[in-house]
């Protein structure tokens, strides 16, 4: 029993990480909180993406469900619109998170089930095409649905967003423990960390399980997976519900740790970004996935501290955000050329299965 | 009346510029079964660097024509969108011809994301205006105008699709391309070399694209690096909705598409009440495109799709 013991000694490091970090300053352990809200996202789309083989070009929308379900639960923002609202509760809206996570979930995990119904039964790329779509109507909507009665607030976002409560302690303000003390992004940064590490042992559970094994089966031959009698509909379905609900959930999480939403957040790039991180570290290897998902997250941080010089060379074109995205799109094509399986690739699946009649299939 | 005459004109004219890049797309999936999503990023090449060329012309030669500008700026265009997406093909694609499924797609949505960036960088990230180099003084047809740019975005639109309907159905080209889309190895046991007719494909696609780029680009008179999204987007729509590998299709669906945007944009806040404004526009194609995989998902004149994954 050697790999449970390895495992509790990342974990010891990675509680032990953020105390070291926020005596460098606490901008790093925010980006450690960043980085472990992506990890989140990663390993929901990897239930889609790496596991069933769906290409889902939409997840973020799901995030943004989640994120502007928990903003309008628990800001001033509904009161302001709808004064009834106000008379009735004159405490203000404060929905606990814990209560928002599973409407979150519900409510992403539908939106996912309706979206993928149609579509799922369809040749694989349509779906890339429709959830890409659908992540656009959803940014329409928030984007525009402040009038004619004023939901989202319009590009302008929703702000005084709730911090999260535990036991009575909003992680918002500072802990004292006597010993150490904690500031506000240490505190989410064990949030974060406690969820990601129930989403890894949940994926890591799902992925060894029947279903997870009837997933790789039909992202490896979907037919074949049929003929050996798996319900490659319901299946499918199953992991893009799943996906979905994972991202509403992180979309909660997203919206309390910033106190602020705004349509911005949910552009087509960050779902790209997703896709990039799952991609790139290796579809369907969890280690993988949060590989891809850390290092795409600290490479901007990383391009702010470098790119000074080339700024200047280049007479301001190459700014961090365009330099990202370039090296974004870079990666994804070169480690599809080379590496298709990812940089840590899952040992088991290494060998990339022959495809006999590609060619039959126009 | 006359309004709705007015939705109806500015409907074919959109929906002419989604049937020229709807073919890039409907040709190239009939023959690799891939969506090319970085095709509507070739729109967008095309469209500015016909910019560069109208702007730079005007710099050198003032004294041509704009008409004369509009060809030379078109011709340059066309042939760097053909270089680009030939390029593209052959070092992004082929590799991956025999590769799984998601690897292609991924990597085209690299490409696509690589060209905006690139484009970004090249000519920087502002909206840059398009020199009107046609008359701009409307027509009148029985209460609703048309400007000279629409009239010519409709003309065009009707010459290249009767080149494209010649060469597919009358060249030894357009049969091999025929060939290949229905049976690639059978198609090259004939004599059917697969890998040019792939590379003209490619070729034919990215004119007809930075076609629509430049009639685009005239028609809002505006060229940035991201303004090859939206029409692709729906282009692709546009080809789904009238069966994907379907030539006629494809511009079936374009046309009807560029009208439901159009008349559904102009009376959406009527039927309404107000409620939802013609900023919802941008929606109706993802309606049309979600009902119509879940109605029929062959399109409006395409084959079974349904299996195979």
């Amino acid at each position: 029993m050697k790999a449970p013991r390895r495992w509790m000694l990342w974990l010891l490091a990675l509680c032990v990480l953020p105390l070291l970090l926020q005596q460098v300053g606490n901008g790093w352990v925010r980006i450690a909180d960043t980085a472990l809200l992506y990890v989140l996202l990663a390993v929901g789309l990897n239930i889609v993406v790496g596991y069933a083989g769906l290409l889902d070009l939409g997840y973020v929308a799901f995030f943004a469900v989640g994120a502007y379900l928990y903003a309008l639960l628990a800001s001033p923002h509904l009161m302001e619109t709808f004064e009834w609202l106000a008379v009735m509760l004159p405490g203000g809206l404060h929905t606990p998170l814990w209560l928002v996570i599973p409407a979150a979930a519900a409510l992403a995990g539908l939106l996912g089930v309706l979206l993928g119904a149609p579509t799922l039964k369809l040749r694989g790329d349509y779906l890339a095409i429709v959830t890409l779509g659908f992540g656009e109507i959803i940014r329409v909507f928030l984007n525009n649905l402040d009038q004619p009665v004023n939901l989202t607030n319009g590009p302008k976002g929703l702000g005084t967003i709730d911090p999260v409560t535990v036991f009575g302690h909003p992680l918002s303000r500072r802990l004292d423990l006597g010993f150490v003390e904690l500031p506000s992004v240490t505190l989410y940064y064990y949030l974060f960390l406690l969820l990601v590490v129930v989403a890894v042992v949940f994926s890591h559970r799902l992925e060894t399980s029947r279903i997870g094994r009837a997933w790789m089966a039909i992202r490896e031959d979907e037919i074949a997976a049929r003929a050996m009698g798996i319900d490659t509909r319901n299946l499918k379905l199953l992991a893009f519900g799943m996906g979905a609900t994972l991202g509403g959930v992180s979309g909660t999480l997203f919206a309390s740790f910033q106190g602020f939403v705004s349509p911005e957040s949910f552009s087509l790039m960050e779902s790209v970004m997703i896709v990039a991180m799952v991609v790139l570290g290796g579809l369907g290897h969890l280690p993988g996935v949060i590989l891809g998902a850390v290092l795409l997250s600290a490479l901007p941080e990383v391009l702010r501290y470098t790119v000074g010089p080339l700024m200047a060379l280049t007479d301001g074109r190459l700014d961090p955000a365009i330099l990202r995205q370039l090296l974004i799109a870079l990666a994804m094509i070169l480690v599809m050329l080379w590496r298709p399986r990812g940089l840590w690739p899952s040992p088991e699946h290494g060998s990339p299965a022959a495809s006999p009649s590609k060619g039959a299939g126009a | 009346m006359d309004i709705l005459l007015q939705q109806v004109i500015n409907g074919l004219v959109l929906g002419s510029m989604y049937a020229l890049v709807a073919l890039g797309y409907t040709m190239v999936y009939g023959i690799i079964n891939l969506i090319n999503f970085a095709h509507g990023e070739v729109l967008m090449v095309g469209a500015i660097t016909s910019w560069t060329v109208a702007i730079w012309l005007q710099d050198v030669a003032p004294g041509l024509s704009g008409p004369v500008m509009l060809v030379i700026s078109l011709v340059v265009a066309c042939t760097v969108a053909a270089l680009l997406n030939l390029t593209i093909e052959k070092l992004a694609y082929r590799p991956l011809r025999h590769a799984p499924k998601l690897a292609p797609l991924i990597t085209a949505i690299g490409v696509s994301i690589l060209l905006q960036t690139l484009a970004m960088i090249i000519w920087k990230p502002n909206y840059k205006p398009f020199p009107a180099l046609l008359p701009t003084t409307p027509f009148d047809i029985a209460g609703a105008v048309i400007t000279p740019v629409q009239i010519m975005i409709l003309v065009v639109t009707a010459c290249s699709l009767a080149v494209l309907m010649w060469l597919v159905h009358a060249t030894r080209l357009g049969r091999a391309m025929r060939a290949t889309a229905e049976n690639p190895r059978v198609a090259s046991l004939m004599g059917v070399r697969p890998d040019a007719v792939i590379s003209a494909t490619f070729i034919i696609g990215a004119v007809l694209a930075a076609i629509a780029g430049v009639m685009w680009a005239l028609n809002y008179g505006t060229v940035h690096h991201a303004m090859g999204f939206l029409p692709g987007l729906k282009a692709f729509t546009a080809a789904v909705f009238g069966g994907i590998g379907n030539l006629a299709g494809a511009v079936v669906g374009g046309l009807l598409l560029g009208l439901i945007e159009s008349i559904g944009s102009g009376y959406i806040g009527d039927l309404t009440g107000g409620v939802l404004g013609s900023h919802y526009a941008d929606i109706f194609a993802f309606l049309v495109l979600i009902l119509m995989l879940t109605l029929r998902p062959s399109g409006l004149l395409g084959e079974r799709v349904a299996d195979r994954a």
